[in-house]
Formats: C-alpha cells, sequence, structure tokens
C-alpha cells in the first residue's frame, strides 16, 4: 500500500455527515437541496456549513427533486460546480431531468442515498432507487462504508469533470445502513481534500458574454443519435479517468480503490458477487466459512456505471458456481440488474451463476443468509429461477 | 445526409459553439393564421413590437414596418395587443393565401 503523503483526522460519522464533511472540502459553487429521508440529514449537515460560512456555497433550496436536478442542470450550464443529493422517490422524481444532465454532459455530482420505492411506503434501504437510473447515462458508484462514501465522493468530482468523461456521477450509500450508522473514518485534511479535486474549468459556459453558445437545442433525426453515440464515449473514457483518479487519491491517503474488489478469491472455487453494506457482512461470512476450510471469496462491485465487465470476468473465471446478490427486482426479468449485467459479463463461459434477491425494504441481510447462499453453491442445486433470501414463504 | 457530421466532428451535448441560432431557424412554416397589417389603420404605437415573442415585428424609425415571415408563428398576440379601437392587425388563416 502506497504510503500516506498527507496528514489526515480520525472521526466518528455518519455516511451522511462523511459525504457532508467531503462536500464541505470541495466547496462548490451551487447546491441544490430537497430533503428526503434518509438522505435529509446530508443536506442538512452541509446547509450548516453554508449558513455558518464555512463553504461558499449558493444553496438554493428548491420545492421539489425535480426542481433540484433541474437547478443543477442550471447552474452546471452556468459554468459552476453543482451537486445535489437524493434517495429514493426523490430521484424517481428528478427522472427526466437525469437524462438532460447526461445529455447535456453536465458533470453535476449527486449523493444517492440508497432506499426502497414506494409503494407500498418504505423509507429503508434497497437499491431499487439508483438501479432505476442505470440507463440514464450516469456513472454510478458505489460504497460499502462511510469511509469509502467520503472517498468516492471526492474521487466523483474528478471523473465527472475529467474532459474525456463529462458525465454527472452519482455516488450512493446504503440508506440507515450506512447513511445513519456512526463510524470512524480518516478525512483529509481541507487543503489536500482540495488541492485533489481541484478548481472546475467548464469547457463551456452559458454566462460567458466573450463566447456565446447555445446549449439543449432542437436536436432531431439529424443529430440526436449521433449526442448519444458520444455519451456512449463518455462512458468508454470514464474506466481510464477512474483508475487514474483511484491511485492519485491512493498515492494520497494509502486507500486503493477499483472498479470491483476481491475478497479472498485467488484459490476460491464459489463466490458472491454483492454492492454496498452488503460486502462487510459477506466478508465476515467468507472469513467464517475459510476457517471450515471452504474456499470461497466474494467480488464487491464499486463501480456499477460504467459496468466493469472485464474485470468482473477476470475475477469471476476459475469459479466452479456464482451467486450474484441484488437489493434489487427488475420485475419480469431473469434475476437482479447486478445478475443480468454479471451474467452478460461472463457470456461463453461455462460457469453456472445464479440470482438471489435480497434486503428489500432494508429487510436484514444476517450472515446465514449468505452462508446460505454459499451452501447452495457447495451442497444443493440452486434453483434455476431468482431466489430470495430471508423472504418468508 | 452526406453534409451532415460525424459524431466525433460536433461538439457534445448537442451545444452550438455560438448564440443567435433562433435566428437561422425557419419557424414561419409552423404558422397556421397569419397576421395582416392594415397601414391605414396603424398609428404605430409599436406595441405588437413590444409583445411579439418572436421578435418577428419589424420596424423602423420608430414605424411600424411589416412581419418578418421566416420567424412569425402565428401566436397572434400582435393582433391581441393592437387597441381595440385601432385593429390594424388581423388573422387570418393560411389557406387563404395558400395557391
Amino acid at each position: 500500500m502506497a504510503r500516506k503523503s498527507v496528514s489526515m483526522t480520525k472521526l466518528a460519522l455518519t455516511g451522511n455527515e462523511a459525504v457532508a464533511e467531503a462536500f464541505r472540502q470541495v466547496n462548490p459553487d451551487v447546491a441544490a437541496v430537497y430533503p428526503i429521508t434518509p438522505q435529509t440529514e446530508l443536506m442538512h449537515k452541509f446547509s450548516e456549513y453554508v449558513y455558518d460560512g464555512k463553504v461558499e456555497t449558493e444553496l438554493i433550496a428548491v420545492e421539489s427533486e425535480h426542481s433540484a436536478m433541474s437547478a443543477a442542470v442550471g447552474a452546471a450550464a452556468g459554468g459552476v460546480r453543482a451537486i445535489t443529493a437524493t434517495s429514493a422517490n426523490g430521484l424517481a422524481l428528478m427522472w427526466e431531468v437525469l437524462y438532460i444532465a447526461s445529455g447535456l454532459r453536465l458533470p453535476i455530482v449527486m449523493a444517492v442515498v440508497n432506499r426502497a420505492l414506494s409503494g407500498p411506503l418504505n423509507i429503508h434501504c434497497d437499491h431499487s432507487d439508483a438501479m432505476g437510473a442505470r440507463d440514464s447515462g450516469w456513472i454510478q458508484i458505489y460504497s460499502e462504508n462511510s469511509q469509502e462514501a467520503y472517498d468516492n465522493a471526492l474521487q466523483a468530482f474528478r471523473i465527472a469533470e475529467h474532459s474525456g468523461v463529462l458525465l454527472p456521477t452519482m455516488i450512493t450509500m446504503d440508506g440507515f445502513i450506512i447513511s445513519h450508522t456512526t463510524e470512524v473514518l480518516e478525512i483529509l485534511d481541507d487543503a489536500a481534500a482540495r488541492e485533489f479535486v481541484g478548481e472546475y474549468k467548464p469547457m463551456y459556459t452559458l454566462l460567458n458574454p466573450e463566447q456565446p453558445v447555445t446549449m439543449g437545442p432542437l436536436d432531431l433525426q439529424d443529430y440526436y443519435f449521433e449526442h448519444k453515440r458520444q455519451q456512449v464515449e463518455g462512458m468508454y473514457n470514464a474506466p481510464a479517468v477512474i483508475e487514474q483518479v483511484a491511485q492519485e487519491y491512493a498515492a494520497l491517503t494509502g486507500r486503493k480503490y477499483g472498479f470491483i474488489e476481491a475478497y479472498r478469491m485467488e484459490d476460491a472455487e464459489t463466490a458472491v458477487v454483492v454492492m454496498g453494506s452488503a460486502a462487510g457482512t459477506t466478508k465476515d461470512v467468507v472469513d467464517t466459512l475459510r476457517e471450515r476450510g471452504i474456499k470461497v471469496g466474494m467480488v464487491k462491485l464499486r463501480v456499477f456505471r460504467p459496468f466493469p465487465h472485464e474485470q468482473l470476468a477476470e475475477a469471476l473465471s476459475h469459479l466452479k458456481s456464482v451467486a450474484v446478490l441484488d437489493r434489487c427486482i427488475s420485475f419480469g426479468a431473469q434475476g437482479g440488474p447486478v445478475y443480468m449485467e454479471t451474467r452478460s459479463a461472463m457470456y461463453g463461459k461455462e460457469i453456472p451463476i445464479y440470482s438471489y434477491i435480497y434486503g428489500l425494504g432494508g429487510r436484514d441481510l444476517i450472515p446465514s443468509l449468505v452462508e446460505s447462499a454459499y451452501n447452495d453453491l457447495f451442497e444443493g442445486t440452486p434453483d434455476p429461477k431468482m431466489r430470495y433470501l430471508g423472504l418468508r414463504e | 445526409m452526406s453534409e451532415l457530421k460525424g459524431w466525433k466532428d460536433i461538439p457534445i451535448g448537442g451545444l452550438i459553439p455560438h448564440g443567435g441560432t433562433a435566428f437561422d431557424y425557419e419557424t414561419g412554416s409552423w404558422r397556421s393564421f397569419r397576421p395582416v397589417h392594415d397601414r391605414d389603420k396603424c398609428i404605430d404605437c409599436l406595441d405588437c413590437w413590444f409583445c411579439c415573442p418572436d421578435n418577428a415585428i419589424i420596424a423602423e424609425d420608430q414605424k411600424f414596418k411589416g412581419f418578418d415571415m421566416m420567424h412569425c408563428k402565428g401566436c397572434g398576440i400582435c393582433a391581441k395587443v393592437c387597441p381595440p379601437k385601432v385593429g390594424a392587425i388581423t388573422m387570418k388563416p393560411e389557406s387563404e393565401f395558400e395557391e
């Protein structure tokens, strides 16, 4: 691990506070905010920084999430660094504007505190909100704990604003499980964080009278298709940037981030693929099973968009079987969204892959449930259809 | 289609790297009603010039000169704001002008 080159402070923060801390250090120009559980605390904390004069951010308290994303789009089109944060139905209400942000190539950074979508009404964690936005042209980075949420928040600006990428980026954390759990984490000192993130220099701005531009014009059969292809190119360019930014961050902090995290995979015979806080639980289960001499591993996906298909396929290619845990259902599909992406990445490899749905609406994923998935892989024949962890029949 | 550029040769995000693009875009073809001006009735108050959302009233030396039919969408605001006692602008169906 790289040697740390800057001083860091250990703090006990919730996930929400950790990301608010990162946003404070970044000192963005505009924050468009609207409260929704479990995100509320994040922007509540950030608004304290605004009113205490600790940042110079223009905080706009808007009347809905649709307006929050619209205000962020306007600010970003004006050439400044814009942030927002939301959860669940708030993200759903942003829907059409998510596509405008990515389509106009505005590098907005948004924290998504994952929560189940209503109805019936539920305020607890699952990934249905962010997964629903997976085709909206946003980069998606998932966090296992508060430390990762903080680290990902700082890196997100560099990734989104890179001239070869210019795509809005959402960083996520599991609602309540991470957002409201106090953990000890390491925070960069302010100067180092600001130097790492750097100054934002927009390629174009609507507010430069010396160079007037037109943004968001009518774009019909003649050019719309070409502009969508350009967005694909941004996604193609993103991996190299994500990697470069992670390397610089590792040199600064000693904390290394990849597209995936392989845990005890070297000699593993089977593995579970997970995202978010479930990775922590799964690592514990892997350790327990390893103590019994069972060769299991885990792969955590950090980046979901762009999907790291090559890295994932390489990590899984030596296994006998794989279980993919999704905290989201794609109704009518063959499995959860992560499962389908994983199967697609593994196309042509004769390795059985099974879909497990868990944790919807905040249902706990206790270690014995993860263990039962591993047991299926080793002992039984997993049901070819979707299976459920922690569901009452 | 041959003169259209490929995706590598155009600015990203649909951006047009200059302003005033509405000037080059013909919106007059959207019109279903056409404003018709009566020079004898017009008092050159230019309320129509102030209110036209498409900048399609042409004025010179503070006098009404004509309509910019390339941009006039036929919304009828000019006819509406023309003082009732003056009534110098009336909206007529485009079909009356077709040959």
